[in-house]
């Protein structure tokens, strides 16, 4: 009997078909999620650092407590939400790619909103009277402030992608593990432990942290390449 | 070559009608009586804590006077063409010509103009060999140079510098000595804080001597520098001159 380090090479080496198809799906719901936790994450944090409203301390204590919330609860909610006698039942979408989407963004969504807010916060203060004489408003400061904040947002916007590529609990709960349709790297390694099948498990291991290595190499690259090249 | 493009309505003189400015119940800026007129150069002076810097600010309407008024030739309301220069300028991280272009933009102003106008401002200030560089990479008087030119393609009437040259070295600090010259023979209305004495009587063509918070002394500055009517002044030149 070859160990699971050989059995995974071996996959990894041939292109296994099963191997690819998860971790294709595996890519496209995280990056799908942080693609959308950024689009509305990115304003919002900025919006939440400029504004100044009555529970604007409440509302950042909350978000800065959601980064921490735990992927199975997350999990729960979206299940609660799509299952066929919850508000969205009628979708049809619990055990589908789209309800993981649904799910890693609201894991997502709290660390990029409180990222961007204490990024945008302190660049506002440096900038506010410059930006204000220079004729542009609170509003239009937005769009500058993201830009400039552009090379600390990355580190968040990678920290959400982490999160999400790396929980297993909410994709589980709301995808079902279903082989070929919703089944992730994370959720199959949890499988294949379980049965005792080492090989498919290691194999997606030593791509879970191929891919997030460098992934963080190539944004810590950027950020020392933007920071030599902006100032 | 003059900046302005247009000829807008002249938004001076500016009158300040007791104005003040208090934080809590504590006035820090009170009851300041004063008119600039157009193309004169005002020097603001006076101590650390005197009050000067907030003086700009609310002569260029970063903050509002919570008592008297601040009135423009063009109204109440805060009037556009002006500009501030600050003692460590803002500059956003992108190029020295996409720098000069962000104000235009947020003025609106078509692409064609903006394009032309950020070319002849690096023209202008010899700045056509950092077009491309990085703002935030330049040296410190290279930046200060970058901030007075982009508050120079801003078109103003009116220029407010707050110390634009307390950080930096004689040779700098003589190029923004002759750039505000240039801009008051313009025709821009030059109002200017500084510490630095010797700056006063190069650029100072009026004088205003703030003392805790209020004005004690306005005059032209050639009589201010000859002989300060207040015991206040009178110690505040002295002092500098001993040192």
């Amino acid at each position: 009997m070859d160990g699971p380090f050989v059995i995974a090479f071996r996959l990894i080496a041939s292109g296994d078909p099963a191997l690819m198809q998860i971790i294709g799906l595996s890519l496209r719901v995280t990056l799908t999620a942080v693609l959308i936790a950024c689009a509305v994450g990115l304003p919002l944090g900025a919006a939440l650092a400029l504004a100044r409203f009555a529970g604007r301390g409440a509302v950042i204590v909350v978000f800065n407590a959601l980064m921490g919330l735990p992927p199975v609860v997350a999990g729960l909610i979206v299940y609660l939400m799509l299952s066929r006698s919850g508000p969205f039942g009628s979708l049809a979408l619990l055990f589908t790619p789209t309800a993981m989407i649904i799910a890693q963004t609201l894991l997502i969504l709290p660390i990029v909103i409180s990222l961007t807010r204490s990024v945008v916060e302190d660049l506002w203060a440096e900038y506010r009277e410059q930006l204000l004489s220079l004729g542009a408003g609170r509003l239009r400061a937005v769009p500058t402030l993201l830009w400039d904040g552009r090379v600390s947002l990355l580190t968040g916007v990678l920290a959400g992608f982490g999160r999400a590529s790396a929980e297993v609990g909410a994709v589980l709960i709301v995808g079902g593990n279903i082989a070929g349709h919703t089944r992730t790297m994370t959720t199959a390694i949890t499988l294949e432990t379980a049965r005792g099948q080492l090989g498919l498990a290691v194999a997606l291991g030593i791509i879970l942290l191929t891919l997030t290595l460098t992934l963080n190499a190539a944004a810590w690259g950027a950020g020392q390449w933007a920071r030599g090249r902006l100032g | 070559m003059k900046p302005v493009r247009d000829s807008p309505a002249s938004i001076l003189p500016l009158a300040l009608d007791g104005m003040g400015y208090a934080v809590a119940g504590k006035p820090l800026l009170s009851d300041i009586t004063l008119r600039i007129e157009t193309g004169r150069r005002l020097i603001v002076m006076g101590a650390n804590g005197a009050g000067k810097s907030l003086f700009l600010r609310l002569c260029h309407g970063l903050i509002d006077p919570t008592t008297g008024r601040r009135l423009w030739a063009s109204g109440e309301g805060r009037a556009e063409a002006q500009a501030m220069v600050f003692q460590r300028p803002v500059l956003l991280r992108r190029s020295v010509a996409a720098n000069l272009d962000y104000p235009l933009a947020l003025e609106g102003l078509p692409r064609a103009v903006r394009r032309e106008t950020v070319a002849r401002t690096l023209d202008r200030f010899g700045l056509n060999a950092l077009a491309e560089r990085p703002a935030r990479l330049l040296s410190g008087g290279e930046q200060q140079r970058l901030a007075l030119a982009r508050a120079w393609a801003m078109r103003p009437q009116v220029l407010f510098l707050d110390e634009p040259s307390s950080a930096l070295d004689p040779s700098a600090t003589k190029i923004i000595e002759e750039m505000v010259a240039q801009f008051s023979s313009e025709g821009i209305t030059i109002v200017m804080t500084t510490h630095n004495l010797g700056q006063a009587r190069r650029l100072g063509e009026q004088v205003a001597f703030l003392h805790r918070g209020r004005l004690i002394e306005h005059r032209p500055a050639a009589e201010f520098f000859a002989g300060p009517q207040t015991p206040e002044a009178r110690a505040f030149l002295a002092g500098d001159l001993i040192w």
